[in-house]
């Protein structure tokens, strides 16, 4: 009983840790991008004259969201249509469950994971989510009854199938070097430093991957500069017939996703929960000092470390968005094809060599 | 304009999108920081936007400004347009419209009865004002807030045009 109870808190945990982060994407979103263009941003809604920097803004939008008029186009799919946007935001939760956000930590005497499921196969978990996910892009093109919507579709679809090959190829070479597929497992084989200073992480041992994976990461999940699904402004994409809340669910799908590829470039590439020296019994640094910490505040600061990743990340992928222009579909196919998983073979064969090299 | 040829470094598009990143970053960077010490109460330090919070915030209008109308006055009060129609002929949108009334003193001639401006037509070109041969009329009042509900709010009379 105590144990399901345990389980049900890290699920309302996690759901409520990422919705409330998708929700504040939506703020950075709009702040960063003013910051950055030499602008103030969105900063007018107000509760009882107090602004909070426009945070209450979400607030305002999500009720516009909810009070406006649903209106659906004339199809014979209402279900399906209906489904869709449902279907894209919940692929996009569920893939949370395999990532891991600490340690596993020893609370009222019961040894408490901290990820909802250690799946020995986790990454392919993930992947089948994330793929599963094209069924809310074809779903919203497809029953739209509406040819910009259709064309959006097997544009969303397309691009997604590509770039799925290439973020699969992208990341044989982590499962190479920590011969895992367990999340945990990889988070937990990073914390080992190499000759004895730098810290294990994804980046350090597969800086190219990194780089690959976060670009199929961005066109995966259609984001500026690969949102030829989306080309709200001027090619029209899938999600042109909704409106009201279903199209607030997309968008809101977006930013889920957004955090998803955070989160997982976080776990893959920079560590996951590990703070580099902090062993399980406090700081041990290089030179052979050792500072010691309790479990409890070692399983903080790995949380916070996680959380503060997860959120520089999402800086970063926010700062791409708002700086590069978007590609035309044919660069984007060549990109997918002829630069990015070339390139990830030819990191993988190279990661082969090495893990041999290594291995003698 | 003569366009060239990219380079293969500009090719590759990596190292472009990373200068690309590094001047919006460094833009967000400067701007937070300026941002963040005029919380902290530095006010000398110089804006971290170039916005202007407009209701609040009024930017300074240049002196050239073509502004909302005005109606000079005459000494005593009284307008001092003499109702020649030189507006009026000069108009390209044809928004002004005048009905000339004979005027007490011999000196002279005319004074206008009615000086309508419909400002949901004009075009604030300004030539009326150039045309006026009395500077009876003129486009300094720095009113740029012009708006009602209906068309006929839009036109403005003699009365609100020599306030």
């Amino acid at each position: 009983m105590i144990t399901l109870s345990i389980e049900l808190a890290k699920v309302l945990m996690l759901l409520g840790g990422v919705m409330t982060l998708a929700a504040i994407l939506t703020w950075m979103e709009r702040k960063q991008s003013a910051i950055m263009q030499d602008r103030i941003g969105a900063n007018r809604a107000s509760i009882l004259g107090f602004r909070a920097y426009g945070l209450f803004q979400i607030l305002a939008d999500s009720i516009k969201m909810f009070v406006k008029e649903d209106f659906s186009p004339q199809t014979e799919h209402r279900f399906l249509h209906t489904l869709a946007p449902f279907l894209s935001g919940f692929f996009a939760l569920i893939g949370f469950a395999a990532i891991p956000f600490g340690n596993t930590v020893p609370l009222f005497g019961y040894d408490v994971r901290l990820q909802i499921i250690d799946l020995n196969v986790g990454i392919l978990y993930i992947f089948a989510a994330m793929s599963l996910g094209v069924y809310g892009v074809v779903l919203a093109g497809w029953t739209s009854n509406n040819n910009y919507a259709f064309l959006g579709g097997m544009r969303g679809s397309s691009q997604m199938f590509s770039y799925e090959i290439t973020i699969g190829a992208t990341i044989l070479g982590i499962l190479m070097i920590f011969e895992s597929m367990s999340l945990q497992t990889i988070v937990q084989k990073q914390g080992e430093l190499i000759w004895g200073f730098i810290p294990k992480w994804g980046i350090v041992v597969q800086p190219l991957g990194c780089l690959l994976f976060l670009v199929a990461g961005i066109a995966e999940t259609k984001r500026v500069p690969f949102d030829l699904p989306e080309g709200e402004s001027e090619i029209i994409g899938y999600f042109v017939e909704y409106s009201s809340m279903k199209f607030g669910v997309f968008m809101l799908t977006d930013f889920i996703e957004t955090a998803l590829i955070a989160a997982l470039v976080t776990t893959l590439f920079f560590g996951g929960w590990q703070v580099p020296y902090l062993m399980s019994d406090g700081f041990i640094l290089p030179g052979g000092f050792h500072v010691p910490l309790g479990m409890l505040t070692v399983s903080i600061l790995q949380v916070s470390a996680y959380c503060l990743k997860v959120v520089i990340l999402c800086w970063f992928l926010l700062l791409v968005r708002w700086t590069l222009p978007r590609f035309r579909y044919d660069q984007l196919m060549r990109l997918g094809w002829k630069m990015v998983f070339p390139l990830s073979m030819i990191n993988l064969l190279l990661t082969g060599l090495v893990v041999l090299w290594v291995a003698q | 304009m003569n366009s060239r040829d990219l380079s293969f470094a500009e090719r590759l598009y990596i190292f472009e999108a990373f200068k690309g990143l590094w001047l919006t970053s460094r833009h967000f960077f400067g701007n937070m920081k300026r941002h963040i010490l005029r919380q902290l109460g530095f006010r000398h330090i110089g804006r971290g936007a170039v916005t202007f919070q407009y209701p609040e915030e009024r930017r300074q209008l240049s002196t050239r400004y073509r502004s909302r109308h005005r109606l000079t006055k005459r000494h005593d009060g009284s307008p001092r347009c003499v109702a020649c129609m030189m507006c009026e002929t000069a108009c390209p949108a044809r928004c002004i419209y005048i009905v000339a009334g004979e005027h007490p003193d011999p000196n002279i001639e005319k004074y206008p009865i009615r000086f309508d401006i419909d400002l949901g037509v004009c075009v604030f070109c300004g030539f009326c004002v150039e045309a006026c041969p009395e500077d009876a009329i003129r486009m300094d009042t720095g009113i740029i807030e012009i708006a009602a509900y209906s068309r006929k709010e839009m036109i403005y009379h003699i009365e609100d045009l020599l306030q």
